[in-house]
């Protein structure tokens, strides 16, 4: 899923400022089950922001919200016809949602609410990790299915390198070596032959370096 | 003879290879080039210009290499692939030879977060290996690593690095391999306190016949007091230091540490000297470029040859 | 501001802090009437946005009571709660409300004594630190 976490509440409140009446909206996808905004966060935020004006004397009317999905047009079009009562949206979804809000309303202003972070899995109850670079090329066949490009802080195809220390990165002892990591799993699936193989400079065209990127699927096209 | 490097000839020879280092000045006054690099004029076959070490900006390691060419010295320009993108790198290259610079050194390079920087680009468009791979298609294929003919080829002496010492300590040696299966000519170690372990790589070195196809440096740094050798021992990733090395060097009357460290780290170069497959000494004096001289005297390796 | 009468939301697990405040009644250990008790199956029940809604709403003082540590019926609730009163206590520093209008406490079924003191040390700190800056401000607003 894509991770995100809240901003801080000085800049939110900096955003909310110059507004009397605001739409918070949240997103049913990646944003709810990683607890930055879900229906359940929208309700804490807009708790939070509606204390901070109160407490100025001021009044901010916050409409609270929650789409199906903010990455998909058919669901934000769902807003079209109450989109007019409010000064702004204050989006709590990835920065697909918010851009996806900016696109079809395109005189409203729209800010997000959180920090898009990565591409991840839950390591457990309130911890997520990095797991995909989305580099548009996948090497997981080749690397023990333990990804490089995303767990290794050098990204280095041919690792590892000389920092790691009881398996650990030498940038964080919180971090596990990637390349540790691989060779495990290579050798419990007895295939270490793969690494003494070059892997051969990347592409990256593939990956954000080739320009932004698009799927076209000739056969759903509409 | 591939190359014009002074380091390569030295090997051909049947030498037993010296190497030093200069660690090039976060400023950009040429004269402090020149004056570490003074100690080491006629005492080295090549030295190691460090290119932005632990990720500090630092004066860049070509000029800095070139700098000691002008003095005679045969500089092994060193790059990182955190700073530099492959377009970059290969750029930098041509130019580095078209200034006279023949031997290099291809390197991982340490995290952003050590240095001063710690909020740049960690670039790693391609990693040491592929460096190596790429330096080598240059020079022998006369190719780019995107394919397109190069006009006037560089000839470099190409080396990497390896740690006997990182983990997982299975793949240091096999890591070694992939190192000269990209086309190393030569390598230099991590500096060596730990014999033993050093040793049982090198046997495994030269049972893979690696040390037929590149010539392997030891490394060696001289512990300049207890407290260096404490740090080096606790504070450095991928570093082993026996407790018996820290204990001789902490252990001796503080105004007498330094010369300890010079004493032990002669009896470090005989050591290695004779150890099979081990074709010189990479000798990083950290901060100590003028007591190089010293050490490689009490070691037997002065003079150097000319070739 | 000396007739300020505090209103405190009191999440109470109904395992022990509910019992207690029972106990507490029949004991005879009086706590400040403005103590709302709200009866939750376990601490852990409470969510940062029911401490959030019930500050919003016009609440002085948010206390949540669970079991002793170590003694949850359902093993971690009582830890959770206190986890996410401490998120609460951060977002509400961060909104200028101030984190010790939220508390946790823990007790055990039989600590009548301990919830009313508890709730009664929480509702005299409450009253000193004055009303709800956002239910104050609101008035003003509105006067």
């Amino acid at each position: 899923m894509i991770t995100a976490v809240r901003k801080p509440m000085a800049e939110i409140l900096g955003y909310a400022a110059q507004f009397d009446n605001i739409l918070l909206l949240g997103c049913n996808e990646c944003v709810t089950v990683c607890y930055a905004g879900g229906r359940k966060e929208v309700g804490i935020l807009a708790s939070a922001l509606s204390l901070a004006f109160l407490k100025e004397g001021k009044k901010l009317a916050i409409t609270e919200h929650t789409l199906e999905r903010q990455c998909d047009p058919e669901f934000v079009e769902e807003l079209a016809q109450t989109i007019e009562q409010y000064d702004a949206i204050f989006s709590m979804a990835c920065g697909c949602g918010v851009q996806t809000l900016a696109g079809r309303y395109k005189d409203k202003p729209v800010f997000p609410m959180v920090n898009t972070q990565f591409m991840g899995a839950s390591e457990r109850q309130g911890v997520w990790a990095e797991r995909c670079a989305g580099c548009g090329d996948c090497v997981l066949a080749y690397t023990g299915g333990i990804c490089p490009v995303a767990r290794c802080s050098k990204r280095i195809f041919n690792g590892p390198c000389g920092g790691s220390t009881k398996g650990k990165c030498e940038i964080d002892p919180g971090v596990d070596c990637a390349w540790q990591l691989i060779w495990d799993r290579l050798k419990a699936l007895g295939r270490t032959d793969l690494y003494s193989q070059i892997m051969p400079a990347k592409d990256w065209r593939t990956a954000k370096d080739g320009g932004p990127r698009r799927i076209v699927r000739e056969d759903l096209l509409s | 003879m591939k190359t014009q490097s002074n380091l390569e000839k030295v090997l051909a020879a049947g030498h037993f290879a010296v190497t030093g280092e200069v660690g090039p000045p976060r400023g950009s006054d040429p004269e402090v080039v020149r004056s570490k690099a003074s100690h080491l004029v006629g005492k080295v076959d090549a030295v190691n210009v460090t290119d932005n070490q632990t990720a500090m900006v630092r004066m860049s390691s070509w000029a800095a290499s070139l700098i000691c060419k002008q003095m005679g010295l045969e500089p092994n320009y060193q790059m990182v692939c955190r700073d530099r993108n492959r377009l970059a790198m290969q750029s930098d290259i041509l130019g580095a030879y078209a200034l006279g610079l023949n031997t290099m050194l291809c390197l991982s390079g340490d995290h952003p977060r050590f240095g001063d920087h710690p909020m740049a680009a960690n670039v790693h468009d391609i990693d040491s290996i592929q460096l190596i791979a790429m330096v080598k298609g240059m020079c022998e294929e006369g190719r780019f690593q995107g394919g397109a003919e190069i006009s006037s080829p560089p000839k470099m002496f190409v080396g990497a690095a390896a740690n006997p010492f990182g983990d997982p300590q299975e793949l240091r040696v096999l890591r070694l391999g992939k190192k000269v299966a990209a086309g190393a000519d030569f390598i230099q170690t991590q500096c060596i306190y730990d014999m033993r372990r050093f040793k049982e790589f090198m046997h495994q070195a030269v049972d893979m016949g690696l040390t037929e196809k590149t010539s392997l440096l030891a490394g060696v740094t001289p512990l300049k007091s207890g407290g260096m050798a404490k740090y080096m021992a606790s504070k450095v990733p991928g570093m082993t230091v026996p407790d018996e090395i820290v204990k001789r060097i902490a252990g001796a009357p503080k105004d007498s540490q330094a010369q300890e460290g010079i004493k032990l780290c002669v009896e470090q170069i005989q050591e290695l000297k004779e150890v099979p497959g081990v074709a010189g000494i990479h000798l990083m004096a950290i901060e100590w470029e003028h007591r190089a001289a010293e050490i490689l005297e009490l070691a037997g390796l002065l003079p150097r040859p000319t070739l | 501001m000396i007739d300020f009468q505090p209103v405190i939301v009191a999440f109470a697990c109904s395992y022990c802090a509910y019992t207690a405040a029972d106990m507490a009644g029949v004991q005879g250990f009086a706590y400040p009437e403005g103590v709302k008790i709200v009866q939750v199956p376990c601490s852990g029940k409470v969510d940062s946005l029911h401490i959030l809604r019930a500050l919003q709403k016009g609440a002085d003082g948010v206390m949540v009571a669970g079991c002793l540590e170590g003694d949850c019926h359902f093993r971690n609730g009582n830890r959770r709660a206190a986890q996410r009163v401490r998120y609460v206590q951060a977002l509400l520093e961060d909104v200028g409300i101030g984190g010790q209008r939220v508390l946790m406490a823990n007790m055990s079924a039989g600590q009548g004594a301990v919830f009313a003191a508890t709730a009664s040390h929480f509702w005299e700190t409450i009253r000193a630190l004055g009303q709800n800056p956002a239910k104050l401000a609101a008035s003003r607003a509105a006067a």
